[in-house]
């Protein structure tokens, strides 16, 4: 393997793997704002302990989203530094500013938020959770303005003399069509992604704790939450969709599988092509007629760009080259993205239909066991979607501008990366592997599991709500 | 090397962003400087494991945030300078890779550890953390020394050095430099910060590390000097500002012993961000000294982004550093209070398990 294919093996790893976490902090970073505000507001207590039952998952996760972030900012330099010559001008001002202007105020209100429960006054400790959730959120919007340049670039002009692409206008960089779409689209993944944990936990202790007077009200809530994020994240992904079709026409036809240009093109279901590296046709496609016009372009006629014909277009705009990004992964990826959007809003609304009924939800177990499977359905499709859009741009880095064989680090062997992408393997899978049990643990312990977490002062280990022990 | 000639010359948005990296560096090194001092003496101020909890909690809401600094760091290189964050990261590849990784074992160590009670999941933890506090402190002396001391590059100010490359005596000086150095400096964080026996042990430890911290800032910038002599390069260092660093250890030696750690702390901060202030000013205005020729060395004119993107970036500094070095302040000032033992119990949940002021009962 070549020092190219081990870089983006290594990038495809580690950002992965960085957003496995990152979704699920964004989304209960804001369930956690919605219940430590409801208790302060009530004064009810149920509401606390939920605070910090989700307040521990929630730590667990943001450790290691917190830790696996830091290679996100380096890697660039690291392998990619050709890259980095070449954008650094536009790329690296989002990425410095979300450290500046997000990343900062997260980490240090979480600080607060998790030390200072006898420090602050109730409404100044509700105020760091918030802002942990609005930096979170913030994040998310600047690392896409960087990523959606990529998918089309705005806001810039190429200099003829230093041949890198140079900032024209960080006003059009932050209001890009592309990336307006995106944010909204991964947004309300986020919240689908903490919805369904809050919901399969929630089913999880109903099965096995029954404390239903504690977690059938939340399951409730989640499920809602959980309907609306999914119908939130097909609309926007659609509109998204949409958007892609005209400025990456390329990536939405693989996504489709659509070879040739067609008028009223269908939308295909289920497609399988020749096993091959450059396939140019399809062997089997089982389609809706008109559909994807009607998708695409709002209209049952509509003209839908095929991948030979773009192919063509490209030879002639770039160069000879092989335009088409791996049709069989992006065909595929699309479809394991959009097919689990859709099983979440079937799951929403079987459970609320459940719901209707009083003590129907807490009764169905066949119910509560596919709630706590169903965790790792938006998981599994934030993956995928971030599989198709960054897969689907191959062989562009930079869509247009820069091939990602130009942008690898020209000074890095192939050793070298070899040896720090086993390393990298090695250390995310121990990490993954001690997550996973520890938040099982917890979510085990239950809502009252503080006092038995260590050595709790005397005197408040057996109470539910304990007394802050001296302080420090 | 290129010296400006006279000084309107310094007034470009490059210089402006060179000491605005410098601060970011100097801003990482002195808060988590004491980060990874505790970190290394974890094994040896705690004889506990209930000690070591307090130990960890002196850092344990603060740590996170002084990390950003470097975030901050990497990015504004990228955004104000994207050949030097190329040629640095590409060119210092395995070296870094070693600071991630330890920079990522150290964060779970801390997040983790007290995520369950029994004693052999939280030692082992305890030496892990030790471990990867002291490997990035090493590594990034050792960084920061070659960069300065000079790296093999090309004609493009690409760095062509192996990892052995930059070990040599110069560079492991810098490293074991910056090791004890932050080590004192964290052993005087640990004084200020608890009560009782751990008070005094941390106390007796920082008596230990002051003298060796300021024998190795003395011979590091003495040495530091002996090559900028011989090649003829001292950068635009006044000589004020190293020697103010190799004295105040010393002034830090002598302070603890005067039992006040307070001012031996601040001696130690200026003293780590002196001897960076240093390093940058004996590179400026090269971002990367290339050993093989001084006309490959890489500058902040060679390097830079364009003018528009120096604006925008600048305007985005002057609006948000103001505002994250007060609410970072006043988290310190928020935690201010010492630990002692009794305050042990240290883990995330079990704060969490804590009711806020006002709603308490009884």
């Amino acid at each position: 393997m070549s020092a190219l294919d081990l870089a983006r093996w290594q990038f495809a790893v580690t950002t992965l793997y960085h957003f496995l976490f990152v979704p699920l902090t964004i989304g209960l970073a804001w369930f956690l704002v919605g219940f430590q505000t409801a208790w302060l507001r009530s004064g009810e207590e149920r509401w606390l302990r939920l605070t910090r039952f989700f307040g521990k998952l929630f730590l667990i996760n943001f450790a290691l989203g917190v830790v696996t972030g830091i290679v996100q900012e380096f890697q660039f330099g690291m392998n990619w530094s050709a890259y980095s010559r070449y954008v650094g001008d536009i790329f690296g001002a989002p990425l410095a500013i979300e450290g500046l202007a997000a990343f900062f105020i997260e980490s240090t209100f979480l600080g607060l938020w998790i030390f200072g429960w006898d420090h602050l006054k109730p409404r100044v400790h509700l105020a760091t959770i918030w802002l942990v959730a609005i930096g979170t959120t913030a994040s998310a919007y600047f690392i896409l303005a960087a990523n959606s340049w990529m998918q089309h670039p705005v806001g810039y002009r190429l200099n003829p003399v230093t041949h890198r692409a140079e900032m024209t206008s960080i006003f059009q960089i932050l209001t890009n069509s592309t990336l307006i779409r995106a944010f909204g689209h991964t947004i309300a993944a986020a919240g689908l992604t903490a919805a369904m944990l809050v919901l399969g936990v929630a089913a999880w202790h109903l099965r096995k704790r029954g404390e239903a007077e504690l977690f059938a009200p939340v399951a409730r809530v989640a499920l809602w939450a959980t309907l609306a994020a999914a119908v939130a994240t097909v609309l926007l992904g659609h509109t998204q969709g949409q958007l892609m079709t005209k400025q990456q026409p390329m990536k939405m036809a693989a996504a489709e599988g659509l070879y040739r240009t067609e008028n009223g093109a269908s939308f295909s279901l289920f497609a399988l092509g020749p096993w091959e590296k450059r396939p140019s046709k399809n062997l089997v496609n089982i389609a809706i007629p008109h559909g994807l016009s009607i998708l695409a372009d709002n209209s049952w006629s509509g003209t839908v760009q095929g991948m030979n014909a773009l192919q063509a277009e490209y030879v002639k705009k770039y160069g000879p080259g092989d335009y088409k990004p791996i049709v069989g992964v992006t065909y595929w990826t699309f479809r394991i993205m959009t097919g689990l959007g859709f099983v979440a809003i079937v799951f929403a609304l079987v459970g609320l239909w459940l719901a209707r009924t009083p003590d129907r939800l807490e009764r169905s177990t066949r119910f509560q066991q596919l709630a706590v499977i169903a965790i790792g359905l938006p998981i599994a499709a934030n993956l995928a979607g971030w599989l198709f859009t960054e897969l689907g741009r191959q062989p562009w880095v930079v869509q247009g501008l820069l091939l990602t064989k130009d942008a690898v680090s020209p000074t890095v062997s192939a050793w070298s990366v070899g040896l720090t992408l086993a390393g990298f393997t090695l250390l995310y899978g121990l990490l993954a592997a001690v997550e996973v049990k520890l938040m099982a643990r917890a979510v085990k312990a239950g809502p009252d599991a503080a006092g038995t977490f260590g050595a709790e002062p005397p005197g408040d280990g057996s109470s539910p709500l304990p007394i802050p022990a001296l302080t420090y | 090397m290129i010296v400006a000639a006279s000084t309107h010359e310094y007034w470009n948005l490059q210089t402006l962003w060179f000491f605005l990296i410098a601060v970011l560096w100097i801003g990482y090194f002195v808060l988590e400087g004491f980060d990874f001092g505790v970190g290394m003496l974890l094994p040896f101020v705690g004889r506990n494991t209930q000690e070591r909890s307090t130990l960890i909690r002196t850092i344990g809401p603060v740590w996170d945030g002084n990390e950003v600094w470097l975030l901050v760091a990497g990015g504004a290189t990228f955004a104000a300078f994207p050949g030097w964050y190329a040629s640095l990261f590409s060119g210092f590849y395995l070296a870094l890779f070693l600071v991630l990784v330890g920079l990522i074992v150290r964060g779970v160590a801390i997040e983790y550890r007290n995520k369950r009670t029994d004693d052999s999941w939280r030692r082992r933890w305890d030496w892990i953390l030790a471990c990867s506090s002291a490997v990035p402190a090493l590594l990034w002396g050792v960084a920061f020394a070659n960069v300065v001391e000079g790296v093999p590059t090309d004609a493009h100010g690409q760095v062509t050095a192996s990892l052995l490359d930059l070990l040599g005596p110069y560079a492991l000086f810098g490293g074991v430099t910056w090791l004890v150095l932050f080590a004192f400096h964290g052993a005087l964080f640990l004084d200020l910060r608890t009560v009782g026996d751990l008070e005094a042990r941390a106390h007796a430890t920082a008596r230990r590390l002051a003298i060796p911290a300021a024998v190795l800032v003395l011979g590091f910038l003495a040495w530091t000097y002996a090559n900028a002599l011989s090649a003829h390069d001292k950068g635009i260092v006044p000589g004020i500002i190293p020697v103010t660093a190799i004295c105040l250890p010393f002034a830090g030696a002598a302070l603890v012993g005067a039992q006040k750690s307070g001012w031996a702390f601040a001696a130690t901060a200026g003293s780590i961000a002196l001897v960076t202030l240093t390093l940058f000013l004996n590179l400026y205005p090269r971002v990367i000294v290339s050993s093989t020729s001084n006309a490959f060395s890489p500058t902040i004119f060679s390097t830079s982004s364009t003018h528009y993107t120096l604006t925008v970036m600048s305007i985005v500094a002057l609006v948000f550093t103001p505002i994250v070095l007060a609410y970072q302040a006043w988290t310190y000032w928020v935690f201010r209070a010492r630990l002692g033992d009794v305050d042990a119990p240290a883990s995330p949940a079990e704060l969490l398990g804590r009711s806020p002021l006002g709603r308490q009962s009884s």
